[in-house]
Order: structure tokens, then C-alpha cells, then sequence
């Protein structure tokens, strides 16, 4: 069990708010996954410029780290910390660069996402505290996807929260198991690409990734999962400009949407939204399984 | 409804307000405030009560009923009127999967939509759906009757025993041993009083197809001793 929350405003005026709506439905998902949480903000994103999150930096090298990343990036470069996680904005041309740096620096650091517009926070621990950590409630943003996590497939740590981010801008959560993730991750990694843990729910991200460089559209590439993903599953999947939903055909992980002139909501039930602004007028729906459902802003 | 006793979900716990519900003494017509989705309301009731729920309902709402009304003003979540005996549960919106699953009696009325596997296992409760049901509805139901004013997803009846099923929209497709059947009589006068109790009206009865088990999957047939 695990539970899924997802916020796409429609109304701009709403995304001072998105942190605030977004973490209070986190924590009432935290009896489907009280194990570890994150989520995936996206917003402020500026021309030319690649926001890069990485974790758990040691913090006695953070000076090395930042002097580093400077002779690569230049002056523009900016660092913002909230707790253990840092957003690294460089020039788009030293993106490649930076990255090759933060994976050969060690002591610790990890690379959680990259994009014009994703910061991608999580870790182990109630939801509650793990959206106090960061201060979610703080951030503001255009949309935005949170997991509440009670494992079953690979191990409680931070590397095994979701969302997983396997491309620029994306980001996957999913309630459910997948069952053929090894033989899907040994095609995968023929194909080219690495993988940081042995969850199931990262090779869905990879999968995913792995179609969308190949040049495809996101409703292509979910459709194609379909064939090709066993098991269970209820994926929320975030882009740069926004989100999709989809489940597996026997559908017996929950999911529930609303809609309002100002936003869509996702939650894996219907409680997650009990608080959001005109709740009452929403129009609420089950997605149908095997059925893309997106939601974009106009780019 | 006058003299309508009062829980605040906002101020009291859950369990305070099903313990009240659920007492041998409890009388009258009862409101529920403030729901917000919440799982497992007005559960194991068992007096003769009226209850309202009065917005969205979570988990499992109304499950396990004997004898109460119950009437949910929004959505109900997964497993609502779950293993109901007795009593009447009304939907005003729609239910989400496995609605009035394994439910022994009574009667569940549902004004929107069914998700899938609505009347899972049933064995006797009555459930009459105004819109449409999701896939694998029925599935292993043994006795007792859905009826679906609108459509039916895939797999409809898959290893029926001996509920009766009543759609009167499309059904995608049938599942494994269930078939149609020819309407006697005495199922459109089955159906008619189930519309009726629903309150369903302009469907005639002659508008809906009956489908049910072609009895061929719950004995065991010699032919098929090879395949255990």
C-alpha cells in the first residue's frame, strides 16, 4: 500500500499556494505510506537556467562541492538548501558538466532530479515530518506530485522513496508492485540506462524515460506500458508541463480525481482532498483503468 | 425529518460516533456532519435507524448493516454496504470498486456510477445501480440480483452461481460461464419491484436483458478431469 497525492493548478493565482494544499494532502496519506515520503515541486522555471537536486551532501565538503560546481558553472551558478537536499541552478550549456561533477565528488551526495522547473525533495519518516523538513508548505509552484511510501518491494531508505526522476522534468510515483521489473530492468540497462536501486517503481520511471528520449509522447509512452509493465499499478507521472494518471487494467489500486475551474487534484482517496478550496463543487471521478488521463499547461 | 440527532465529525472521534450508531438503544433519524471521506461510517449497525451521511464517504461505509437506512448525500469509497445483511444503503452519487460486496441482504441503491467489481461475491443482497458498472462486476455473485440502468464493463458475471443480473444498457463483454437468459414473468415482476424500491423510474422493465449463470463452471464436469 502506498498513497499518491497530485496538485495541477489551473488558476495561477492558487500557486502561492501549492505547497500549503499539497503537504496538508500528504499527511492525510499517511496511513497508506508511513514509512518515508518526498515529492516533486514544479515551478520557477527561467530561460536558459537547469535546476539540479541533489541529497545528502556530507556537510564538511559542502565549501569543496560549491567551488567546484562554480568553476564549471561560472558566477550565475545559485545553491539553495533545505535540509539535507540542494537546488543547484546553473547555465542549461554546464548542465552535462555539473552532473559528471556530482556523480564523481562522493562524500555522499546523490543526484535526485534535474529540469527546468522539477525540485524533487524526500527521505524517511512520517510524511508529516518529512514535508516539515523541507518546508513544503512553504513553496509555491504550478503543480506538483507527492508519495507516501509503505514498502514492498526494496528496502526504506531515501533512495527507495518515490518520486523517482529518471529524465528532465519528469517524475513517477506508483501504488502497487510490478512483477516483471528485473527482466524489464536487464532490457533497460542494455538500452543504456543506470539505475540507483533495485525498487520496481524506478524501472516504470526508466521505462518511461527511456521512451520519451526515443522521442515519443508521454500518452505514446504510457500506452506502450500497458504492454509491456506486469503487475499492479497506479502511476502519477509529472512533467514540466504537467501530469498524467494511469492504472492497470485489473485496477485494484485506488484512485480517485477532482476538478475545479482552478485545479486538478490526485489522490489515492477521496479524504487527501477534504480540505482543498471548493471541494464541494468538484467534479470527482475515478479514473478508468487502462486509460491515459493528462493534464498540461499550455506551454 | 424532525428530531434529527446530530454527530460532528469535526468534534468527535469516529469510533465516538459508531459507538452511538451501533447502540442497541439508538432510535430515530440520525445526521453525520462533516464526513470528508473518512473510512468505515456507520458500520455494524444494527437497529431499526435512519442515517444520514452527509457529504463524501471513504472505506467501507455502511458496511456490514443490519436493518438501518443509510443514505450517503456524496460519493462512497471502495467497499460500501460491504457484507450488508439487511436494512437499505442509498447512494446519491456514485460508489467506488466493490460496492455492496459479499452482502447477505438488503437492498443498496446507487443514483451514479458503480466502479469496478460491484456486487463481488454477493450472496442475496439486492443492488440496483441508476448509471453504469465497472469491469468484473458480479463476479462469483451466488444469489441475489444486480440491476444496471446503464452500461456493464468487461467481464460481467465471470464464475456466476446463481445471482440474477439485469442490464439495461451495453455490456462490453461476459465473463466465464455467465450467458443470457429469456425473462419469465416472474423476473420482470423480480425487477419491476426492485425498480420500484429504488425509486427508478421511466426504465421500463421490458428495456433490460437478464443475464446469468449457464451452469456450467460451479459442478464438476468428468470431461474436465484431466485438467487437475
Amino acid at each position: 500500500m502506498c498513497g499518491i497525492v497530485g496538485l495541477f493548478l489551473k488558476n495561477p493565482a492558487l500557486q502561492p499556494e501549492l505547497g500549503r494544499l499539497t503537504s496538508q494532502m500528504l499527511k492525510v496519506m499517511t496511513e497508506r505510506g508511513p514509512d518515508s515520503a518526498g515529492f516533486a515541486v514544479y515551478g520557477g522555471a527561467r530561460h536558459g537556467q537547469t535546476k539540479i537536486t541533489v541529497r545528502d551532501l556530507a556537510p564538511a565538503h559542502g565549501a569543496a562541492f560549491e567551488r567546484g560546481l562554480a568553476d564549471i558553472a561560472g558566477p550565475d551558478m545559485t545553491v539553495a538548501f533545505r535540509d539535507d537536499h540542494m537546488v543547484i541552478t546553473v547555465p542549461s550549456e554546464h548542465e552535462k558538466a555539473a552532473r559528471r561533477f556530482i556523480s564523481s565528488f562522493g562524500h555522499g551526495v546523490a543526484f535526485v532530479s534535474s529540469g527546468d522547473s522539477i525540485e524533487l525533495y524526500k527521505g524517511v519518516g512520517l510524511p508529516e515530518a518529512v514535508a516539515t523538513r523541507f518546508d513544503l508548505a512553504g513553496m509555491s509552484g504550478t503543480h506538483a506530485i507527492g508519495h507516501t511510501r509503505m514498502a514492498t518491494e526494496s528496502a526504506v531508505t531515501t533512495a527507495g522513496a518515490h518520486p523517482f526522476s529518471t529524465g528532465p522534468d519528469q517524475c513517477l510515483v506508483h501504488n502497487g508492485s510490478l512483477s516483471n521489473h528485473n527482466t524489464l530492468r536487464r532490457q533497460l540497462v542494455r538500452e543504456g540506462l543506470e539505475f540507483a536501486t533495485e525498487n520496481d517503481s524506478e524501472v516504470a520511471a526508466g521505462y518511461l524515460s527511456w521512451r520519451l528520449s526515443r522521442g515519443e509522447r508521454l500518452d505514446e509512452a504510457l500506452t506502450a506500458a500497458l504492454a509491456d509493465l506486469d503487475g499492479f499499478y497506479t502511476f502519477v507521472v509529472g512533467t514540466r508541463d504537467g501530469f498524467a494518471v494511469l492504472r492497470d487494467p485489473v485496477a485494484c489500486k485506488p484512485a480517485v480525481i477532482a476538478e475545479t475551474d482552478d485545479y486538478v487534484a490526485f489522490a489515492s482517496e477521496y479524504r487527501a482532498f477534504a480540505r482543498l478550496p471548493g471541494i464541494e463543487t468538484a467534479t470527482v471521478f475515478e479514473p478508468e483503468p487502462q486509460r491515459v488521463y493528462h493534464w498540461e499547461h499550455a506551454a | 425529518m424532525t428530531n434529527m440527532q446530530e454527530i460532528d465529525l469535526a468534534q468527535c472521534t469516529l469510533r465516538e460516533a459508531n459507538s452511538q450508531l451501533q447502540s442497541e438503544d439508538a432510535t430515530g433519524a440520525w445526521a453525520i456532519r462533516n464526513p470528508r471521506g473518512r473510512h468505515a461510517l456507520a458500520v455494524g449497525l444494527t437497529a431499526p435507524i435512519d442515517v444520514l451521511i452527509d457529504g463524501q464517504a471513504g472505506y467501507y461505509a455502511g458496511g456490514m448493516n443490519q436493518r438501518a437506512t443509510i443514505t450517503i448525500e456524496g460519493n462512497a469509497g471502495p467497499g460500501v454496504a460491504e457484507n450488508m445483511m439487511s436494512g437499505r444503503t442509498h447512494v446519491r452519487g456514485n460508489a467506488s470498486m466493490a460496492a455492496g460486496a459479499t452482502g447477505h441482504g438488503g437492498l443498496l441503491v446507487i443514483d451514479g456510477d458503480a466502479g469496478a467489481r460491484c456486487g463481488i461475491s454477493m450472496k442475496g443482497i439486492d443492488i440496483v445501480v441508476r448509471g453504469s458498472v465497472g469491469h468484473m462486476s458480479a463476479f462469483m455473485a451466488q444469489s441475489g440480483t444486480l440491476v444496471v440502468c446503464g452500461d456493464a464493463g468487461e467481464a460481467l458475471g465471470d464464475s456466476l452461481y446463481e445471482a440474477k443480473i439485469f442490464v439495461r444498457g451495453e455490456v462490453r463483454s461476459l465473463g466465464a460461464d455467465c450467458e443470457e437468459k429469456d425473462m419469465t414473468a416472474q423476473d420482470t415482476v423480480l425487477l419491476q419491484s426492485l425498480l420500484d424500491s429504488a425509486g427508478i423510474t421511466g426504465y421500463p422493465a421490458g428495456s433490460f436483458r437478464l443475464y446469468g449463470s449457464a451452469r456450467r463452471l460451479y459442478h464438476f464436469h468428468v470431461d474436465n478431469a484431466a485438467a487437475y
